[in-house]
């Protein structure tokens, strides 16, 4: 474990990654205290509609009177919460049809695991997205389903892969041969093996999670009464941001999803160097 | 390339699109209300009005029988009529689909281009200025949402410096001709680019890494030959196979890829009409745009198949 963390140490990129999301993770922890909730509630905001930055309010205001950096500070929560939790739901169901069908490879299971994978890479995400967020609604439980939904398939697809090399080395083979179970096999072998893959391919989730909750919410899919970062950006895109200039509104939103996703990125493409040391540039 | 090859990437083809039609017809049934709910949620209808939709759909026939209708009328070209305009939905995606193919056409070969170009050059070069410059871009590029890069692009070009219309496939004063049309098409097109170029790069310059080490390179720069001509001759055809895939398995996104930048610029494509579809409700068009995308996608995913395989002659194993 410590190897693992000197070996990360001495990547520089995984190490910005990391300082930043920490940074976030912290916003994030303390936006309560930052941001009094009611400071968000649009009929009782105080500051001067669409102004740009001043002193009191350093980021402007929106269509309603309200701080963008409060609503800058309150979408790193929610950004935050949206993305990991819809990235454990994909991960849990990838690696688990990851590692079933790989430890079972070449079998009538893998052919029918390995099929549902393949298919759910084929169909476009963001259009499954808008059906099932069509249907199901706009509140944030269902965001994170159909971000889950989408997203399972690429790591199980990596899962399956690792679980295939695995399941060849000799401490398994040895394991089988001593009659151990499939179950023991799984939990006891197999899984302690995958699970850097599979956490490193859980960082570089989280990053395609917030693209896709930011993408939801500016196609208007989002959660209303919640307020991500892209919400914000849908809010100031319809509220007339581009067409008058209003760039404190619109502009740092995204720059926000861009640092955490650029973080999220960093550190799992670091992870994936320090756990395969033949992908070192 | 042997018939058992291409009978069973067909085949496969065709399963996976029996398994999205599948997909596509109980999607809308097993949410929560069927169909005919979604409409009342929508619109006010009178009960009388409920049940005579419900029969316009086929909705008070047993789930079986709803399904074989649904794919004979799906695999003739009926794709059901849109709630809001009435209109055909075949002849709705018909008139939108020339924008949509033209922007992502458009935009995937531009992105080729540069990342195979910028590609070739840093993977023959690591650890050079191109590269690392490159690499860096790539990875913000990924990491910029789409829709907001577009409005970024839209506030600095069309707003500030004004050098680019702020949406629409033309303007009424200029009447629509292929100056007009490209003034309008570059924003969108330049973003959609600038999202796909990222994957190309890196793509390429994998490739071309892994080329660069095999012994026939080794072999050309014995006998002498210059390092560009090395690269350009020797190393970059070969470099360039999973390019190729690539480039195919990109234009199946055609469909879904066009979505969020057709909605920020006002193009009148089939994203667009997916982003009001959307809005209204509009289930028959939302479960066209399913279909025809997903069947993009399982096309190209066929084509790169085949096109590999018949460019690289090791792959028959598969």
């Amino acid at each position: 474990m410590s190897r693992g963390w000197n070996a990360y140490r001495r990547n520089r990129r995984g190490l910005i990654g990391l300082i930043v999301l920490i940074a976030f993770g912290v916003i994030a922890v303390l936006s309560p205290l930052l941001v009094p909730p009611d400071s968000l509630d649009p009929s009782s905001a105080t500051g001067t509609p669409n102004s740009p930055p001043t002193a009191g309010y350093p980021l402007g205001t929106d269509s309603f009177g309200r701080s963008v950096l409060s609503l800058l500070i309150v979408g790193t929560r929610v950004s935050l919460t949206v993305g990991l939790a819809a990235t454990a739901a994909a991960v849990f169901i990838g690696a688990t049809f990851g590692l079933l069908s790989g430890y079972y490879g070449g079998t009538a299971i893998d052919r029918v695991l390995g099929a549902l994978i393949d298919w759910f890479l084929v169909i476009p995400w963001l259009v499954l997205a808008i059906v099932m967020a069509a249907i199901l609604g706009p509140t944030l439980l269902n965001v994170i389903i159909v971000i889950a939904v989408t997203s399972w398939a690429l790591t199980a697809r990596v899962v399956r892969a690792q679980t295939l090399s695995v399941r060849e080395l000799p401490f398994v083979e040895r394991a089988r041969a001593l009659g151990a179970r499939d179950t023991t096999i799984l939990t006891r072998h197999v899984v302690p093996s995958v699970f850097p893959v599979i956490f490193a391919q859980a960082v570089l989730t989280v990053a395609i999670a917030i693209l896709s909750e930011t993408t939801l919410s500016i196609l208007g899919l989002g959660d209303p009464t919640s307020v991500s970062w892209g919400r914000t950006i849908e809010e100031a895109f319809s509220g007339g941001a581009m067409a008058n200039g209003y760039w404190w509104w619109i502009v740092p939103p995204g720059l926000a999803v861009v640092c955490v996703t650029l973080a999220f990125t960093l550190c799992g493409y670091a992870l994936e160097e320090v756990l395969d040391p033949r992908l070192r540039d | 390339m042997s018939l058992t090859f291409l009978a069973r990437k067909v085949g496969w083809a065709l399963l996976t699109l029996w398994f999205i039609l599948s997909v596509n017809f109980f999607l809308f049934r097993i949410m929560p209300g069927d169909p005919v709910a979604l409409l009342a949620r929508s619109q006010r209808l009178s009960p009388e009005a409920l049940a005579r939709q419900r029969e316009l759909f086929g909705l008070d026939q047993p789930i079986p029988q709803q399904y074989l209708t649904y794919l004979s009328e799906t695999l003739t070209g009926n794709l059901g009529v849109s709630i809001l305009s009435g209109r055909e939905v075949m002849s709705m995606v018909a008139d939108r689909m020339w924008p949509t193919i033209l922007l992502v056409g458009l935009g995937t070969l531009i992105a080729a281009v540069v990342g195979v170009m910028l590609g070739m050059r840093a993977g023959w070069r690591r650890g050079s200025g191109i590269d690392n410059g490159s690499l860096y871009g790539s990875l913000l590029l990924y990491a910029t949402p789409e829709g907001w890069l577009g409005m970024m692009l839209l506030i600095l070009f069309a707003g500030a410096l004004g050098w680019f219309p702020a949406g629409g496939y033309s303007s009424a004063e200029s009447g629509g001709g292929v100056g007009d049309v490209t003034s309008h098409l570059a924003l969108p097109v330049l973003t959609l680019a600038l999202g796909y170029v990222g994957q190309f790069f890196i793509v390429m310059r994998a490739s071309m890494i892994d080329v660069k080490s095999q012994d026939y390179i080794r072999l050309a720069r014995a006998k002498g030959l210059a390092d560009p001509v090395v690269r350009r001759r020797h190393a970059a055809p070969n470099a360039i196979l999973p390019t190729i895939t690539l480039v195919v398995l990109s234009f199946g996104f055609v469909l879904g890829g066009a979505i969020v930048i057709e909605t920020v610029f006002s193009w009148p494509g089939l994203g667009l009409l997916t982003y009001q579809a959307i809005q209204t409700l509009d289930y028959p068009v939302l479960q066209a745009v399913f279909l025809l995308s997903s069947g993009a996608v399982i096309v190209a995913n066929l084509i790169a198949d085949i096109a590999y395989g018949l460019l690289d002659p090791r792959v028959e194993q598969i």
